[in-house]
């Protein structure tokens, strides 16, 4: 096992390595200026010229190529171009946002849509099934935005239940130790504050898990519907076992494994593709924060982002292979 | 076992939810109710105003940066030496309470306030002003960009205007300049040129826009990067009774529908960037009031005269009278804006009212393409601004009505647009036929405009028309040394109508951004620079 987690670290370098050079090419490849988007439009021509100069722009590409992979080897992530902090000490408060939203999405994703799932393939056929998988199809479809916008509309003005932006009662804000506020309210025994911190997840939470609660509920369904049709199912239902204990103990074990894998490569999305999620509700996370650095052509932010979140994404899947054979003792990595 | 863990969580989490959403059942979001409730102990005083704007700060030194929301929040911890007017851009008394220029506007000598101290305790005296322009002058343009612009460069450089600036007593400063400059002392209005503790930004200087202490009525206490920054009230602020807030939050929003709804429900205050056309929904809620901002900027369709057929100066004046401003205005701006006839706004003194503006006329438009050349008209491509800004609320759609309007007179426009950047770099380069943009004043100076958006000087720079005019050229050489009001308005008055006449721009707004606030929010006056001071703000 563990040597099959050390040539799988080892796979990830060619991986990483590959990533940031598309990146690198392809965000020189755009037009516009970094040195002339800092400076702003009253700069002169040989302003723009002496900070491209001391930024290291004027370099040709292959050397900054090569200065930015020997950053990396010593942990440096480079300097954002924008604010002239190190990138690997900003990145890490928009990550902290990123990562506690996805994982709450995909908890609310991950009961809702295994659940639906499950009891669709169970009363495979029947209303709530037809119900679910349309319902699941248009979560598939749903524009995020408008999602978003709706929420806001019914949720916050409507009903005036919920915030409809930010992570926290900015009137009492929360004193930052991880970056992920619900810890840190814990850590705090600020509970008045966590209740603030999870108001304020609920509405993003929802828009987010729309979609991969959809696929998990397809995926969930159409993996019970042939698990189901297994022998030792049959013999479980015949035995007259109560439906809770054959799905939960026998079938979802056997079914679980493209779940698994649906959840893992959405986690990913989550982490890096939750700019208009991020966007509509003022959530400072990390995809707005590349976001805004393509806009302000902010290369070592760019760069170094793609890099952490892509280092997160096939991280993920990397556990999520793992965690096949703790489910399924059949699968041995050996 | 991971199944039952699994479970755990989700109770636990349906419960903390419950729990949650029991615990503050608070009602609209006014002030006073949500304060009551929760807030009390954390955040100490009673007053808190959240101000919910479209984007982060770079950085909060000012003079580091050049972007608006940056200058926004610097505008409420730094003071200026010299301030612009509650709504305007004349001078007023800051930092200094009163100034002198020498009779050949090479010296200015300034009287400062007295008593006044830094955030951190230390005083401010002529001594820390010199230490701030020394820091300034000694600098380049990575770390300053706004003091080359607006001084002609660095200590050293030809173009740099500030031969030294001196300290005569405690409290006078004396600025030696090496030629006039009519403009300095708007220069020195300009928050990007806040008077900062000398103390603080020695210490460490690249640190300073993390830890900005000035003299201002606020305090910086803390800034959650793309979320929010939020500063205190300076309890020993100079000026009697003010700031009357105890906090004030400034957080990021970036989608005008979504500023909105939070304004709505009370999570934010006041709110920054609203679209013209919810002015109604504002309008009919009796909790929320809308602000004009005065304007500043223009919003125009540049013409690039190197291309063809915009060298003929014929053309350029056909669509003039082909395009109907009138219509873009009521449309897209929901009547917030007047139409443009000069390249300066009317706030600005130097506004010359006696130009008659190209009057919207297809006909005439006609005549005048075929006496270029053109009775058929012909084909060009019309560039779109892909995002929206003060001066041009939506540039997709002005341009759909532009390129109507120049059908009519048989020109077929082709409307392209490219991400914002490559937007400026390909206009700046020449590479457009006609293109929307537009420009928000940043001292209110007619320089500040025609200069750096039609001189020739300026080609790659601003000028994205590459229009060029030696007799207008030497028109605002001229007027940038002239220290006299009238006679520098009068060059500016010529100046306005040799552009006028050669029509490299169709004028076509002057746009009042809006902002909207809870409705017992009183003392807030919007600034035509973006630059809020919020000192008088206060809850009903």
């Amino acid at each position: 096992m563990l040597q099959y987690i050390g040539k799988r670290l080892l796979q990830l370098i060619p991986v990483l390595l590959g990533m940031t050079f598309i990146v690198f090419m392809i965000i020189r490849a755009i037009p516009g200026n970094p040195a002339q988007v800092i400076l702003g439009q009253q700069a002169s021509p040989e302003a723009v010229a002496s900070l491209e100069a001391k930024l290291g722009l004027d370099q040709p590409w292959y050397t900054q190529y090569f200065e930015f992979l020997a950053g990396i080897l010593t942990g440096d992530l480079g300097e954002s171009l924008r604010t002239r902090a190190p990138v690997a000490q900003e990145i890490w408060p928009y990550l902290a946002a990123t990562i506690e939203l996805a994982v709450f999405a995909m908890i609310i994703a991950i009961i809702i849509g295994v659940n639906a799932g499950i009891i669709s393939a169970w009363f495979q056929n029947s209303w709530f099934d037809y119900a679910a998988m349309v319902v699941a199809l248009i979560g598939v479809s749903m524009p995020i935005f408008w999602l978003g916008l709706m929420e806001q509309w019914i949720f916050g003005i409507e009903l005036n239940m919920l915030p409809t932006t930010g992570r926290e009662e900015v009137r009492n804000p929360v004193n930052a130790i991880t970056g992920l506020y619900v810890i840190d309210t814990i850590i705090q025994g600020r509970f008045d504050q966590l209740g603030e911190v999870i108001r304020h997840l609920i509405l993003p939470g929802i828009a987010l898990a729309t979609i991969p609660m959809a696929i998990i509920a397809r995926m969930t369904r159409s993996s019970m519907l042939e698990v189901m049709r297994s022998d030792f199912v049959r013999t479980a239902r015949s035995k007259g076992q109560r439906m809770s204990l054959v799905v939960y103990k026998h079938a979802l074990k056997n079914a679980i494994i493209p779940v698994l894998t649906v959840i893992g490569l959405q986690m990913g999305i989550l982490l890096g593709g939750a700019i208009l999620t991020e966007t509509i509700f003022g959530w400072p996370g990390i995809g707005r924060y590349i976001y805004d650095a393509i806009g302000f052509r902010d290369y070592p932010v760019i760069q170094s982002g793609i890099l952490v979140v892509a280092f997160f994404f096939v991280m993920i899947n990397l556990l999520v292979d793992i965690l096949y054979s703790v489910v399924d003792p059949r699968i041995k990595y050996d | 076992m991971k199944k039952g863990k699994l479970w755990t969580l989700a109770v636990l989490l349906i419960v903390s939810m419950v729990l949650a959403a029991c615990s503050s059942g608070n009602g609209n979001g006014s002030e006073g109710e949500t304060e009551g409730e929760n807030a009390g102990e954390s955040s100490g005083g009673s007053k808190t105003l959240v101000f919910g704007r479209g984007g982060d700060s770079v950085s909060l030194d000012p003079s580091r940066v050049t972007d608006g929301e940056s200058m926004k929040v610097a505008a409420n911890i730094f003071e200026t030496l010299i301030n612009f007017g509650e709504q305007d851009t004349t001078l007023q008394p800051g930092l200094a309470k009163e100034w002198e220029a020498s009779e050949d506007g090479l010296t200015y000598t300034l009287q400062l306030e007295e008593g006044v101290k830094f955030h951190d305790g230390t005083d401010f005296n002529a001594e820390a002003v010199v230490k701030n322009f020394e820091r300034w002058a000694n600098g380049d343009a990575d770390t300053f960009p706004y003091y080359q612009s607006m001084f002609g460069g660095f200590k050293g450089d030809e173009g740099h205007v500030i031969e030294s600036v001196t300290a005569d007593s405690d409290y006078t400063v004396v600025f030696q300049l090496k030629r006039p400059q009519a403009p300095f002392l708007k220069n020195l209005a300009m928050t990007m040129f806040g008077i900062g503790s000398p103390e603080a930004f020695e210490a460490d200087s690249d640190g300073f826009g993390e830890n900005p202490v000035g003299t201002g009525p606020f305090k910086f206490v803390e800034w959650k990067r793309n979320d929010s920054i939020t500063i205190e009230k300076n309890e020993e602020y100079w000026k009697e009774g003010l700031p009357k807030l105890d906090r004030v939050v400034f957080r990021s929003i970036p989608d005008n529908g979504a500023r909105l709804n939070a304004l709505i429900t009370g999570d934010i205050d006041l709110a920054d960037g609203i679209n013209p056309s919810d002015q109604a929904t504002i309008g009919d809620d009796e909790n929320l009031q809308l602000f004009e901002r005065p304007s500043l900027n223009i919003g125009y369709l540049g013409l690039t005269v190197t291309r063809e057929p915009f060298g003929d100066k014929l053309v350029r004046q056909a669509f003039n009278h082909a395009i109907d401003k009138q219509a873009i205005i009521d449309a897209f701006f929901e009547g917030a804006a007047e139409p443009a006839k000069n390249p300066i706004p009317p706030s600005i003194p130097a506004y010359n009212d006696s130009i008659e503006g190209y009057e919207y006329d297809p006909e005439k438009a006609k005549e005048l393409l075929a006496e270029a050349g053109y009775p058929d008209g012909f084909e060009m491509e019309l560039w779109a601004m892909p995002v929206p800004r003060p001066y041009m609320p939506d540039g997709a759609k002005v341009a759909e009505v532009i390129q109507k309007n120049l059908a009519d007179i048989g020109v077929i426009a082709e409307i392209v647009s490219y991400e914002w950047a490559t937007y400026l770099e390909k206009a700046s380069k020449g590479e457009a036929d006609a293109f929307l943009l537009g420009w928000t004043g940043d001292n209110g100076d007619a320089d500040n405009f025609i200069y750096a958006l039609l001189d020739g000087d300026n080609i790659g720079s601003n000028n994205y028309t590459y229009y060029d005019n030696a007799e207008l050229h030497e028109i605002l050489i001229q007027a940038q040394t002239e220290v006299d009001e009238d006679t520098r308005n009068e060059l500016y008055a010529k100046a306005q109508e040799i552009i006028h006449d050669d029509a490299p721009w169709v004028p076509l707004a002057h746009s009042t951004p809006l902002l909207a606030g809870s409705a017992d929010i009183t003392g807030f006056k919007a600034h035509p620079t973006g630059s809020d001071i919020l000192s008088n703000v206060d809850f009903n």
